[in-house]
């Protein structure tokens, strides 16, 4: 039998060959054929998870109370010590120094990644403005959000706080940051599907052993990742429970 | 356990009240007109057991709150408890989660020092196989307007 693998489609483009070798690495360890299926939006993943054919997944953490409240999956690791964390930044020349300040209207570039785009929205909150009174320009990558700031085709740019920081100091001396969340509990979680949850146990104690050997280790690497860490099941209900306070 | 409040632990004029609140209990309640403003960037989170007692705060909670972890885990939430916030919101929060919904409003907390702080605050039931275990309680910023929209409504609901 062949399982399917998908990732959150918002992963670093520059960690994409990781995901593919991280596969690799562990069809040999877990001994079954698990194909790695790159999907090319959000939708697209839903998709197929609705058609029950996903088995494995790296997850953004606004999907996740889909997956186990409909889908039964469950939670096996996180990457430790990363968290999803949003920017709301402006072109440097913008005369605005509060969010607050910003006045409705405004254009907001925002990629499709939905936990960002919440957390963003969340931010904007203090200013008395949501998705009916602004205008969003959606953007395919954080790149291009802030090519739409330095050329004031938007007013504000919503950015996945590792994204910003990894953009060029070119582009950021040009950008100025209005507020960076620091909420550290919302994250991206490796998640088993029904037809795999029977080796949840095995899979999981082979990730987090994953970081102690060398090869696991260079893994690891080619994921930007440094270890993963177990996610239990009430951790998850918790983080699910949060995400829901904040989508109301 | 819920404690009076201290006045050495009072920063600045105060005014005392005794504050009724739910279960029968009463509380000496010190508070000043020193606002802390919100936050950028952060929640507030805390998760109580059914009965409202406090089982986990994070780090904001502590900083904006200005107790010790230890003094809040296994205090009731109405340690928080505003004199200014109307005693119908709360039962208007209680109605609305203990029937397994969301509930969302913007409340002024009361601070250690006296002091206080506006949220928007949304309470949810968790639910663990079926069956209500506690809630969570998640604060962000306000927005101003709202916050001033409230300073003129709640004192017309006592």
């Amino acid at each position: 039998m062949s399982y399917q693998f998908t990732v959150s489609p918002d992963f670093t483009p520059d960690h994409l060959s990781g995901w593919y070798i991280f596969n690799t690495w562990l069809q040999h360890q877990t001994d079954n054929a698990i194909h790695l299926e790159m999907y090319n939006d959000f939708h697209d993943q839903r998709v197929a998870i609705q058609k029950n054919n996903v088995d494995l997944i790296y997850a953004n953490p606004f999907d996740a109370a889909m997956l186990v409240r409909e889908k039964g999956f469950k939670p096996l690791v996180k990457s430790l010590g990363i968290s999803d964390e949003a920017i709301v930044a402006v072109n440097a020349d913008n005369h605005v120094e509060d969010v607050a300040h910003l006045k409705p209207g405004i254009k907001v570039a925002v990629t499709e990644a939905p936990d960002v785009h919440m957390m963003g929205m969340i931010m904007l909150e203090p200013a008395d403005l949501d998705a009916s009174n602004v205008e969003m320009v959606a953007s395919d990558t954080y790149v291009l959000v802030a090519k739409h700031l330095l050329k004031n085709e938007a007013d504000v740019g919503i950015f996945l706080a590792e994204a910003y920081d990894d953009l060029s100091n070119m582009i950021k001396k040009q950008l100025r940051i209005l507020v960076r969340s620091q909420i550290s509990v919302i994250h991206h979680s490796l998640m088993i599907g029904p037809r795999l949850l029977d080796q949840r146990e095995k899979i999981q104690n082979i990730l987090v052993q994953m970081a102690n050997d060398e090869k696991g280790k260079g893994v690891l690497d080619s994921l930007g990742f440094t270890e993963w860490q177990v996610v239990n099941d009430e951790e998850m209900e918790f983080m699910i429970d949060l995400m829901d306070t904040l989508t109301m | 356990m819920l404690h009076d409040m201290k006045a050495e632990d009072i920063v600045g004029d105060f005014t005392e009240v005794t504050l009724k609140l739910y279960g029968g209990l009463s509380r000496e309640v010190l508070f000043t007109e020193i606002e802390t403003p919100y936050p950028d960037g952060k929640l507030i989170v805390s998760t109580t057991d059914t009965k409202g007692i406090i089982t986990h705060v994070n780090r904001s909670f502590v900083e904006m709150a200005g107790y010790e972890e230890s003094e809040l885990i296994g205090a009731p939430h109405s340690i928080l408890r505003h004199p200014d916030m109307p005693p119908a919101a709360f039962k208007d929060l209680w109605d609305t989660v203990s029937k397994g919904l969301k509930w969302q409003g913007f409340v002024k907390n009361l601070r250690k020092d006296g002091g206080y702080y506006w949220v928007k605050a949304t309470v949810i039931p968790n639910v663990r196989n079926g069956e209500v275990m506690g809630y969570t309680s998640v604060r962000r910023k306000p927005s101003r307007t709202k916050v001033e929209e409230c300073i003129k409504l709640y004192p017309t609901l006592f």
